[in-house]
């Protein structure tokens, strides 16, 4: 790769990172003493207390999952992992009181222009907390509530414990476990009923402490005839050492609602990236996942609905890029609880450089649950003979009513397809790109523009260095 | 002869080891149409893709010089930038990417400065116009799940706005009907009136609607009479068998 790629790479990937600025960080491990002191240091109520130490001593006592990439798995370090940090000890929310070197990394990664064209408000989340964050007047108007979610369970703690775990209960697993031991920052929104918020809001996610976890913890609820669409980015500056990333989300749609939760997610190449997603969508309404994932050591993500209410509808359009050293084990778990519940789940994978992508799946239909239909299509592409990629389909029908399809593709890239757009003067790596891209297009076409625009950049500079 | 747009000499190609074009010689000048017609296998596709650059045709002998260089010098995507333009007859499908995008993307790859959304806009709907192209297929995917007329239409449409020096056309399907062949005569008419054209084909009905400065008559591997465009009738008439004598 010339230099000039590699700079423009390694500026893309956001491999430059401010000083670290923390005002308040822990030690490294963790213990109940860690987990009592964060929930101390925040001020919370009591149950919120006791609810992080159960689910640390759950965290301690679950055994790792043996699925997905075990040797990965035991690879993490927990006891050198910074649980807490935090870099600006209040909520800012006004752009120009952020302090300047945060600006300055926020700059960089175009937030400002994001705002202007896109934003119904902004959840900036900068290591652990949120420090800039600002709403709409209009929706503000509208009774829509939209904070980090440290100040969602301090200003509005009886609506966060109705709903908080609810969706995702500590128990559900070893990562969620430890997320709700030691959760900071994140987003808590409530759409209160009969509402559309017709701009997507966003926020963005940053690690930039060595060695920091993040565990960020985010709880959407959109009331009876409501509707929202909240977008996710993020990104991570490149360190030698590994770093977790364990997020929890919990969706919950009212009747009639819809909610779409859109992520492009580009960890650097050393980020143990688990997180668990999972929305429930009551009688008649809609929980869309558009999730894309690009980077990290090793993703497992499989974000999921419960289909509770009859006529309910998910769909879950996910794409995975795994490179050199990568191994991306995504995709979808939809659970038709309800009668005439309907599903659709696209996953497209790219494989390249001896990357790994799997498609793991689960699709589950009730036994009282007649009449429900559901589509699941997976496509992978390699681009090399020393990439890998599976698929890991699991369906479990209990009523014989159910309507299933399953498609799976494996392909390549055709040398006539690279001589055809070589001969338009494309250079191999930009004709991989454009391919890239346009294999990638059926998730790409549903993201806000400027984030497919990153997204179609980004691949075009995974192309680079690629041939040879 | 430094006009010359390319310079073919003493050509010889093997794909595999086994040699396809043995001895071929041809110039081509600004605004001539060269013919060359031939039975299959008598190497003109063979041609076409070894000017290109395609990787699997390898140059054994002779030499080829394009606006004045040794095409040695230059990779695919490098000849195009240059000025060089192949029209395939069997063009693949890019799926996932928009015809618009790709012809806009094509334009400014071959041009010294990055078109003008507008000025490429103006460009775009007065060729598609003249080609008689809906709209509508700006936003479909490139050839995928195009009619063999529509892959034609897109592929002149390309070889108009990218306004090649040298521009090859690979028509030699005999299946191709009268409507294709006068999009591929229409299309040569609209391009460039110093574009340089090698046309390839089975029959001179294509040379019916456009006129040929010189047709090459090609039998195993090289030119065996060059004429104007009386020869093209005499080989529609006689046959290639009066010319192996």
């Amino acid at each position: 790769m010339s230099d000039e790629a590699m700079n423009a790479v390694g500026d893309y990937r956001y491999g430059f990172h401010d000083p670290e600025n923390a005002t308040i960080r822990f030690d490294k491990g963790l213990s109940e003493k860690v987990v009592r002191d964060i929930s101390k240091l925040k001020d919370e109520p009591e149950w919120m207390t006791e609810m992080r130490v159960k689910a640390y001593h759950h965290f301690v006592s679950r055994p790792m999952p043996d699925w997905g990439n075990c040797n990965m798995l035991e690879s993490i370090d927990f006891d050198n992992v910074t649980y807490f940090l935090r870099s600006s000890n209040r909520t800012e929310n006004d752009w120009d009181e952020v302090p300047d070197d945060i600006k300055n990394t926020f700059n960089r990664l175009g937030i400002p222009e994001a705002e202007q064209k896109w934003l119904g408000g902004v959840t900036a989340q900068y290591e652990s907390e949120a420090v800039y964050h600002s709403i709409r007047e209009d929706l503000e108007e509208q009774g829509v509530i939209f904070l980090d979610m440290d100040s969602g369970l301090k200003e509005h703690p009886e609506l966060v414990k109705k709903f908080f775990g609810t969706v995702i209960p500590y128990a559900d697993n070893k990562f969620s476990a430890l997320n709700t031991a030691v959760w900071s920052g994140g987003s808590f929104i409530y759409v209160p009923k009969g509402v559309h918020v017709e701009m997507p809001v966003q926020a963005y996610f940053r690690i930039n402490a060595k060695n920091m976890g993040q565990f960020e913890r985010t709880l959407i609820i959109v009331d009876e005839g409501s509707s929202l669409h909240y977008v996710e980015g993020c990104t991570a500056p490149t360190y030698s050492t590994d770093s977790l990333h364990s997020a929890v989300v919990e969706l919950i749609a009212m009747k009639d609602a819809k909610i779409r939760y859109s992520t492009v997610q580009n960890w650097s190449a050393n980020v143990y990236n688990l997180v668990t997603k999972r929305g429930v969508a009551h009688e008649n309404a809609v929980v869309e996942w558009v999730d894309g994932n690009i980077g990290s050591k090793l993703t497992m993500k499989y974000p999921a609905v419960v289909l509770k209410g009859e006529g309910a509808h998910a769909e879950v359009i996910s794409v995975a890029y795994a490179g050199e050293g990568q191994h991306q084990d995504a995709g979808a778990k939809v659970h038709h609880l309800a009668p005439n519940t309907t599903s659709n789940i696209l996953s497209k994978s790219i494989s390249k450089n001896g990357g790994r992508s799997s498609y793991r799946g689960l699709l589950k239909v009730n036994p009282m649950a007649h009449g429900c239909r559901s589509k699941v299509v997976c496509d992978a592409l390699m681009l090399d003979e020393d990439s890998r990629s599976d698929t890991y389909p699991t369906m479990e029908v209990s009523n014989s009513t159910a309507d299933l399809e399953h498609e799976a593709s494996v392909s390549k890239i055709s040398g006539n397809q690279l001589f055809y757009l070589m001969s338009r003067g494309f250079s191999e790596e930009e004709a991989m790109g454009l391919i890239v891209n346009g294999f990638f297009e059926p998730f790409t076409r549903e993201l806000p523009m400027e984030y497919a625009v990153e997204l179609n950049k980004l691949l075009e500079l995974e192309m680079e260095g690629s041939i040879g | 002869m430094s006009d010359a747009i390319l310079e073919i000499k003493n050509l010889y190609v093997a794909v595999e080891d086994k040699e396809i074009i043995k001895g071929l010689d041809l110039t081509i000048r600004p605004g001539e149409i060269h013919a060359i017609m031939g039975r299959n296998g008598a190497g003109k596709s063979t041609l076409a893709h070894v000017l290109m650059g395609h990787p699997d045709f390898e140059i054994t002998g002779g030499t080829i010089h394009y606006l004045g260089k040794s095409i040695d010098e230059y990779d695919v995507f490098e000849r195009a930038r240059a000025g060089m333009f192949l029209s395939f007859q069997y063009p693949p499908s890019i799926p996932g990417v928009q015809v618009g995008n790709f012809l806009k993307k094509s334009v400014n790859n071959v041009r010294d400065e990055p078109v003008k959304a507008r000025q490429f806009r103006g460009e775009l709907n007065a060729a598609m116009s003249k080609l008689d192209m809906d709209k509508s297929f700006l936003s479909r995917y490139v050839n995928d799940g195009f009619s063999g007329g529509e892959k034609k239409r897109l592929e002149m449409l390309q070889m108009m706005l990218l306004k090649p020096n040298l521009a090859l056309l690979d028509e030699t399907d005999s299946g191709l009907d009268i409507d294709a062949l006068r999009l591929v005569a229409k299309g040569i008419r609209e391009t460039e009136s110093t574009t340089g054209f090698l046309v390839i084909t089975h029959y001179q009905r294509l040379l019916d609607l456009v006129k040929p400065t010189f047709v090459h008559a090609m039998i195993d591997g090289k030119f065996v009479k060059t004429g104007g465009p009386e020869l093209a009738l005499k080989l529609e008439e006689r046959g290639y068998d009066w010319l192996e004598a």
